[in-house]
Formats: structure tokens, sequence, C-alpha cells
């Protein structure tokens, strides 16, 4: 099942001289359970395309869908639940709440929602405890490392029953083991089911996605085949 | 890397049979770098004769037949180690010079053509990545070795993503020290550009 489509989305700013086609007839399927990435330069649109992904904005003209439901049907309520309940976000710079701790900065979407707070403390300390974070729980953000605060991001954004994992350049901050770290868990919670974009131009992290598709100038220009067995790269010609 | 010198670091541990030393050179690189049996003899009967190695002189060639380092082969081994690698090549990397002659062939869209070399390189890379993924989370030198290639390709995409990045510049600003490429490409065909790189190069070295 298609857990994110865009059909035909375009997204343009200004008009007539000014005007700027920040996407243009975008199509996009990810099926539930996989990891697409979005490459492209800075100011080809990949952010755009990302907050779209995540109805924090709305295209100029085109559909999108989440889990099967066109955005464009639903009531700004009906979307604020949606993000809340099924969307998971992560950012470069963590976006996490200073005064609050690991556990309840994980625990806010839950308790946003409605959640009591005994069931929302369950669901916080088994997302942590999946990412090695039980014992930092109730740490706040500042003492705690970068990949720690990233770790906690990841949480947050996976805690309940999130469907969809939108993320911007989610280890950017990040040296490359941890970095490595943040897309190990990223690929676990695609292999629990959810289905994950992930918005980068760097191409070590767009290697951990099943499908790397490149954006220039707004507009989606390639992208990569399923990739081949490991095996094809241990050819004997390479002891040569 | 050298298998040589490989073959060396392996008998610094103590001596040790042919076929011995072909499995563990595969173990330490990760299994990434298949060796047959005929290469490993090869190289132990070169570094025999050299005299970095001692074999048991009775035994035949085979599989009973053990050797050692020697005190120069110690010695070698411990100079190669510190020993940086060429470096230093000169830039006739077969991509740049597909990018340059995509810069200046009529009727070819040269950002085009960068696109095509970064998607087969991320595909490569996705390869490795999934390796890595599968593999290497427990296997420390297969990590090390998938780390090396991925950052290697890596540096390949990032130069792509620069020349492209460039090539938006000049074409927006041809006026600029980009769209100084244009008096080359009156100039001639690539050949033309090539020798005066070699020219260069040679100053440098």
């Amino acid at each position: 099942m298609s857990m994110l489509e865009l059909r035909s989305v375009s997204k343009v700013y200004g008009a007539g001289a000014a005007e700027v086609r920040a996407l243009w007839e975008v199509n996009l399927s990810v099926e539930a359970g996989a990891m697409v990435a979005v490459m492209g330069p800075s100011g080809s649109g990949k952010s755009t395309l990302l907050t779209i992904a995540g109805s924090l904005e709305d295209p100029t003209i085109g559909e999108v869908l989440v889990g099967g439901v066109a955005l464009s049907g639903l009531s700004r309520n009906d979307k604020a639940r949606l993000r809340r309940r099924s969307i998971g976000y992560v950012f470069q710079d963590f976006n996490l709440l200073p005064g609050l701790t690991a556990a309840e900065n994980v625990s806010l979407p839950l308790e946003l929602d409605g959640a009591s707070a005994r069931k929302a403390r369950a669901a916080v300390m088994q997302a942590l405890d999946e990412l090695g974070l039980a014992e930092r729980a109730s740490r706040f953000p500042d003492e705690l490392s970068g990949g720690e605060r990233q770790r906690v991001a990841i949480a947050r954004a996976v805690v309940g029953d999130r469907r969809l994992l939108l993320a911007d350049e989610p280890s950017g901050a990040l040296d490359s083991v941890n970095g490595e770290a943040v897309m190990r868990l990223m690929h676990a919670a695609c292999k629990r089911g959810v289905a994950a974009v992930v918005v980068t131009h760097d191409a070590q992290l767009a290697s951990w996605a099943d499908r790397v598709v490149f954006l220039r100038d707004g507009r989606v220009t390639d992208q990569t085949m399923p990739p081949a067995g490991p095996e094809s790269l241990l050819m004997p010609e390479q002891s040569q | 890397m050298s298998v040589r010198h490989a073959l060396l670091a392996l008998l610094s541990e103590g001596p040790k049979y042919g076929l011995q030393l072909r499995e563990e050179f595969e173990a330490r690189t990760g299994e990434v770098w298949p060796l047959n049996v005929g290469q490993v003899y090869t190289t132990l009967q070169r570094l025999e004769r050299d005299g970095l190695v001692e074999s048991d002189g009775e035994a035949e060639d085979g599989p009973q037949r053990g050797f050692r380092i020697t005190e120069d082969g110690a010695q070698e081994l411990a100079g190669w180690l510190r020993t940086p690698p060429d470096l230093t090549s000169p830039p006739r990397d077969e991509l740049v010079i597909k990018v340059l002659v995509a810069l200046r062939l009529p009727g070819v869209d040269v950002r085009d053509v960068i696109q095509v070399h970064r998607r087969y390189l991320v595909e490569l890379m996705q390869q490795w990545t999934h390796l890595k993924e599968s593999e290497a989370e427990h296997d420390l030198s297969l990590a090390l070795v998938v780390d090396a290639e991925l950052f290697r390709l890596d540096s390949v995409i990032r130069w792509l993503d620069s020349a492209d990045g460039r090539l938006k510049r000049a074409a927006s600003d041809p006026a600029g020290p980009a769209g100084s490429t244009d008096p080359a490409a009156s100039a001639g065909p690539v050949p033309i550009v090539l020798p005066r790189m070699r020219r260069r190069t040679g100053v440098r070295r």
C-alpha cells in the first residue's frame, strides 16, 4: 500500500516575472516499509517537497495522499490530527524543546493527541528503549550528546502508531558514526512497516534508501533502479 | 593495497602455510578481496627470492610448505606501513575527461551526462551500504573496507555536484569566470584542452 503519494504536485510562489516554481509536476509514491531518499542541491525543492508531504503547506496544483487519504479533502483540524497521529518529523537541528526531558519531548505528540499519561508513558519508554535511551529518559536536551538528541528526535517521530516518517537532513549535524546510527534506526523503523522520506544532499545518507529520487529545479529528473545484491561488488576481478 | 605486503603482515604474526595465508588474507580484508591460491604461491616465491621470507627448504611446493618472515622482510613491512600511497597522479580521471568532453560537444547536455554518472555512483553506494547494513555491523574489517569505498564514491559525487553547480552558475552568468571556457570551446575540440592539462601537471611534478 502506498503510504504517501504525490500526484502532479506543483508549488508556485509569487506571480508574473517574480514567479518561482519551487516544485513542478512532481509524482512520488512511497510504499509502507520503504525508504525513499530525495537528493538535490540547495534550492532544488527538497524541503518544499517535504513540507507539502507532511501537510505543513498546501500544493498550488496537484494532490497529496497520506495513507490513501487525500489531504485536500481534510479540514484544518483533521490535518492537524493526521500530523499528530500518522506523521513523524526529524529535522537536522533536532527541534527538541529545551525545557522538557527526553521522555517528555517524546511524549508530547501523544499527550497533545489526548492519550492518557499512563498509555503515553508506556509507549514513550518502549520507543526510548528501542533506541538505547531508556537510561537517559529523564535528562534534558542540553545534558545529551548530539547523537543522543537526534535519537530522541527519532523516538518522538516514531512513537505511537506513526506510519510516515519525514526527515530533513537527519544526520546533518552529526559525525559519520552517529549519522550511520541514525540511518540504522530509521531503517529499522521501515522494517517495522513505516514509510520514510529522507531529503538530503548527502549521498552517504541517501544510499541507505531503497530508492533515490533526484530533484533539480523543482522537477524529478531521475531515480535509481533497485540495487543489485552486494555479491555483484565482490567480483574476482578486484583481486587483480 | 599490495598482496606482497599483506602476506608479510600475516607472516609477522608467526610462520604459516600458503592456504592458511589465503584464508586469513580474505578474512582480514572483510572477504571483499578474493585471492586465488596461485597468486599466493607466486607472491611467496618472489618474497623468498628477495630474501623477505624463508620456507621449509625440504618440503616441495604445496600445502605442507611453511613460510616465515625474515629480518629484512620485517623491515620492508615497517617501511611500507609508513610510506604514503601515491595520491599525486595527474588529473586524467576518466570521469573528469568525459565531463570535459561533454562540455564541448554540440547537442550534449553536460548536466544530463553528470546525472547519469551521479545515479550510477549512488546505485553503487546503495549496494555497499546494503552490504554494510546486512553484514558489517559485527565485522570490523568489512566495515572499514565498505566505509573506504563509500567515502571514495561520495567524493566523486561531491565533485559532480560541484561541477553541476559551477555549470549552472556559468549558464546564468556567461561573463563570469566559468564563462571563460567559451574561448576554449571555440578554439577546437577536446584534444586541445587535454594537452594543456598535461603541461600544467608536468610543471607541478
